[in-house]
């Protein structure tokens, strides 16, 4: 077996991370209401415990829970959630070694503090990406409910004078069976408190899980169906002013000049202020705002504005494919093994820049005075956000606060280097005054397609040879395109030249092949770039899958029996292969015409996925994707239910992003506005997904992206299933014209 | 200048330009924050509200034209088959982040007022303007159909 040259992007953004977050702030209490609480409410209520919910105080035996007098159980999530089921797989580890009642048990949010709450996977920030939180939060959040239980247990064991050895406990409830007493974690709290932290603690066997591998509902989906989820759009704060900030139409572009009187005159607009990146319009309402922001007049110094088209960018990016590049892999001579065999195969593919367009458009909002900040918003990286912040407002990372809502989604967007959307937000409060007044800023969608930070365009080129019989011997795959990092406060993590970022998925392909080059080409440009659902996966997996496709066939092989051979050492990968493959009924015979199947398998985030697609291309060349069967293993499975929507959610996302997903320049300016023009998937083009789990006892990976890699190539490859035809340029064109 | 109109069964008189889309009146002007801001432009359904038992587009309706006419919205859904959506939507865990939901169970809820058994296609034709980014599409179709069966029962 081969050693990979290249780590997965995580140890990397680790190393670097180390020493980036000091910053703390203290616990704040906040008013809006919680996952959890109506439930939560409805069961003590239930129980006849009402009376008792405020009396007495919790029982906080570390960070990240507390359980009340009333016996309810808090968990304090340090990732947020922004549809992936973070608050529901943090409370369920939680609750699990805690023995807890899923009735009972609450989410809320984590303050800003790296101290108590850093991403351990990143190291010493906090943070939420790279499908880490049930990883990160495995270990940590079962020692922490495992410890409290012990607690509780010792308390009754004190109480009633018998051996903890003798006491068990279920629901929230400690059981002496000999002499048949009982009590409720509640009752205990007080003897809890005042007892010594255990240093060490036994975990529960996995065949005692009781939550694990089941199913408990979301904390979140009561008030997801019924209008009452908090996001940062619904926070209203006394005398609370709403923002919409006009930016440049280019890159790069400043403000020259602004008029800003028409605006100023209008009902309900009440300042206009420039800022760094534009001129805002502070109003009492947001349609106020926008109104204001139709009527300012701003002249734009282009001077140094990027105003190159994404026709020129790819151009370019195609002859840097021929050119030297830095190496991220090699093994052997790829060059030579290629020149030197019987069948030759090559082909490029292309990749536009993608918008995440999460479904709020950004917003936050800010209260700052001399002394602090205040923060409110779908925070992703509160340590960074926490530091940006700082700067822009002139005070300590320890003077910002954050109040971490509900995310209408993120895809990345939020986990931002730059904290863009939270630096104008506190630029412009700055700007007002900065005398305490709330402001929210609002972005609109055509705010959200213009204003950057796109998952980048890339060029891939690939060649590969084989011999006589088949066999792959040799494989070289260039990639043309931005750096994420780069520029970035993770800049540090670029080794020898080479962005993690740009070549996972292509550098660490876990294919036995003789001989492996990878080569990066790094372009510069000035559009703004960021991690997309999957980050590199998102296009490396497509180049990789469908070109081992092409070897496949040039092999004449079975594209699954092709890859399944090259995997003979990689149990992990083979097995999701083979569990796709065998639920989706392939080599179950041919579909019939203008129906094809395809098969894709990849490894992101330590998360193994394989899916088949089955599509119909009809006479005018429309692609329907009929079927989608996948197949993931991501260690212990801690809530199947939440990891197949992830699969499904990340199936769906992908295929809108393969289908119609493009972000364009001409001259410069973005050519998408709204969703009429930048296409996501819609109901009736979603394919009916089956999700098949490996069962597994390791431990648990991320489900939030790997779900999305495999999806475009296994359905490119059962376009070519049932057309004959290779897709080399994203998003798909039409078949039939081709 | 003031509009008058029922809002969730309450004769309702929200002072407001009536030129302002009826989606941040709702939120701004009558506090009521269930419906939610996507796109501006009537294209992805997050700020979906009956008119008169229709589902319609807020963000592109002015105030002035649900004068005298019935809004309800995520906060006042009260009907058999509202009760059937909302509890599908639980049952089989349909959201993910969320943030469209309303829009979505609003529409669907309209849907099953009108046609108690919609077939896929139909729930195609009603759907279809609501975009879920998280791609819960599955499970709104089979909660769909699921509340249909309970509101029948």
């Amino acid at each position: 077996m081969k050693t990979r040259t290249l780590l997965s992007p995580l140890p990397t953004r680790r190393e670097f991370l180390k020493g980036a977050g000091t910053a703390s702030v203290a616990a704040l209490t906040i008013g809006f209401e919680w996952a959890g609480t109506t439930r939560r409410a409805a069961a003590l209520a239930a129980a006849g415990s009402g009376a008792a919910a405020s009396a007495g105080a919790p029982f906080a035996p570390n960070a990240f829970l507390r359980i009340g007098a009333d016996n309810s159980v808090t968990v304090i999530a340090k990732h947020l959630e922004m549809g992936q089921g973070s608050y529901t797989g943090i409370a369920t580890i939680v609750a699990e070694e805690l023995d807890a009642d899923w009735a009972l048990v609450r989410v809320e949010s984590a303050p800003a503090d790296a101290k108590r709450y850093a991403n351990l996977v990143f190291g010493t920030i906090q943070g939420t990406g790279g499908s880490s939180a049930m990883s990160n939060s495995w270990a940590q959040l079962r020692d922490a409910g495992a410890k409290a239980r012990a607690m509780l247990i010792a308390a009754a064991a004190q109480e009633w004078h018998v051996p903890a050895a003798e006491l068990t406990a279920q629901k929230c409830v400690v059981y002496h069976a000999a002499s048949k007493r009982q009590a409720t974690y509640g009752s205990l709290v007080k003897t809890a408190a005042g007892l010594p932290v255990p240093q060490t603690v036994t975990l529960k066997e996995p065949k005692n899980f009781t939550l694990i591998g089941n199913r408990p509902l979301r904390v979140d989906a009561a008030s997801k169906s019924d209008g009452t989820a908090q996001f940062t759009l619904d926070v209203v704060l006394p005398g609370m002013l709403v923002a919409l900030l006009k930016r440049p139409p280019l890159f790069g572009a400043t403000v020259k000049s602004f008029d800003g009187t028409a605006a100023a005159a209008l009902p309900g607009v009440v300042k206009v202020v420039q800022v760094p990146r534009g001129v805002a319009v502070i109003a009492r309402s947001f349609w106020a705002a926008k109104q204001g922001r139709d009527a300012l007049k701003v002249e734009w110094d282009e001077s140094k504005a990027e105003k190159r088209g994404s026709v020129e960018l790819m151009e370019e990016y195609r002859r840097l494919a021929d050119q030297p590049a830095l190496s991220a892999r090699k093994e052997g001579d790829a060059k030579q093994a290629i020149g030197n065999a019987a069948h030759k195969i090559s082909a490029t593919y292309e990749f536009p820049y993608l918008a995440h367009a999460p479904m709020e458009p950004l917003d936050a909002v800010v209260k700052l005075d001399a002394n602090g900040c205040e923060i409110w918003a779908g925070d992703q990286f509160q340590t960074i956000d926490q530091m940006n912040a700082a700067l822009t407002a002139g005070l300590k990372p320890e003077q910002v606060s954050i109040h971490t809502l509900y995310a209408g989604g993120s895809f990345g967007r939020r986990a931002n280097l730059g904290s863009d959307y939270i630096v104008e937000a506190v630029s412009i409060a700055k700007a007002y005054g900065a005398d305490g007044t709330p402001i929210k800023l609002q972005w609109t969608r055509e705010d959200d397609l213009h204003g950057g930070l796109y998952r980048p365009m890339y060029f891939h080129k690939l060649e590969a040879g084989l011999d006589a019989h088949g066999q792959l011997t040799g494989w070289r795959h260039v990639i043309v395109g931005q750096s994420i990092m780069a520029g970035t406060i993770f800049a540090a993590g670029i080794k020898n030249g080479i962005d993690s970022t740009s070549v996972e998925g292509a550098a660490n392909i876990a294919y036995a092949i003789p001989n492996i080059a990878v080569d990066l080409a790094t372009t510069k440009t000035g559009v703004p770039v960021l991690w997309w659902r999957v980050v590199g996966s998102s296009h490396t997996s497509f180049a990789v899958e469908a070109f081992m496709d092409e070897a496949a066939h040039a092999a004449g092989e079975d594209p699954y029996a092709f890859r399944r051979k090259l995997l003979e050492h990689e149990p992990r990968m083979k097995a999701v292969l083979e569990l796709a493959a065998e639920k989706a009924g392939w080599g179950s015979g041919p579909l019939p015409a203008g129906k094809g199947r395809g098969i894709a398998v990849a490894e992101a985030f330590k998360t193994f996925v394989a899916q088949v697609a089955e599509v119909s291309v009809d006479k005018e060349g429309n692609i329907k994707v009929d079927r989608v069967v996948c197949a993931v293993d991501c260690g212990t499975p801690i809530n199947p239910d939440i990891i197949t929507a992830q699969m499904e959610g990340g199936i769906g996302f992908g295929l809108g992003a393969v289908l119609y997903g493009a972000i364009t320049m001409k001259e410069g300016r973005i050519e998408q506005d709204n969703f009429n023009s930048y296409r996501v998937l819609r109901m009736n083009e979603m394919p009916k997904v089956e999700v098949h789990i490996v069962p597994s006892t390791a431990p648990p990976t991320g489900v939030g992206e790997p779900g999305v890699a495999p999806i475009g190539p296994a359905v490119a490859n059962a376009i070519f299933a049932a057309t004959g035809k290779r897709i080399h340029l994203l998003p798909f064109p039409k078949m039939g014209a081709a | 200048m003031s509009t008058t109109f029922l809002l969730n069964g309450k004769s309702t008189i929200l002072d407001a330009d009536p030129t302002m889309p009826l989606l941040w009146a709702l939120r701004e002007v009558a506090g009521l924050h269930g419906t939610k801001f996507g796109c501006g432009m009537a294209l992805c359904g997050a700020c979906t509200v009956h008119l008169d038992g229709q589902a319609v587009r807020s963000c592109v309706m002015p105030l002035s034209a649900v004068a005298d006419r019935e809004v309800t919205t995520i906060e006042g859904l009260q009907s058999k088959q509202a009760k059937a959506v909302q509890s599908a939507w639980v049952d089989l865990q349909v959201p993910q982040c969320g943030y469209c939901q309303s829009g979505q169970i609003m529409s669907a809820t309209a849907l099953l007022e009108k046609n108690p058994e919609p077939s896929d296609a139909d729930i195609d034709g009603a759907m279809s303007g609501n975009i879920c980014r998280c791609a819960t599409y599955s499970r709104i179709r089979a909660a769909i159909h699921a509340a249909a069966l309970s509101a029948k029962a």
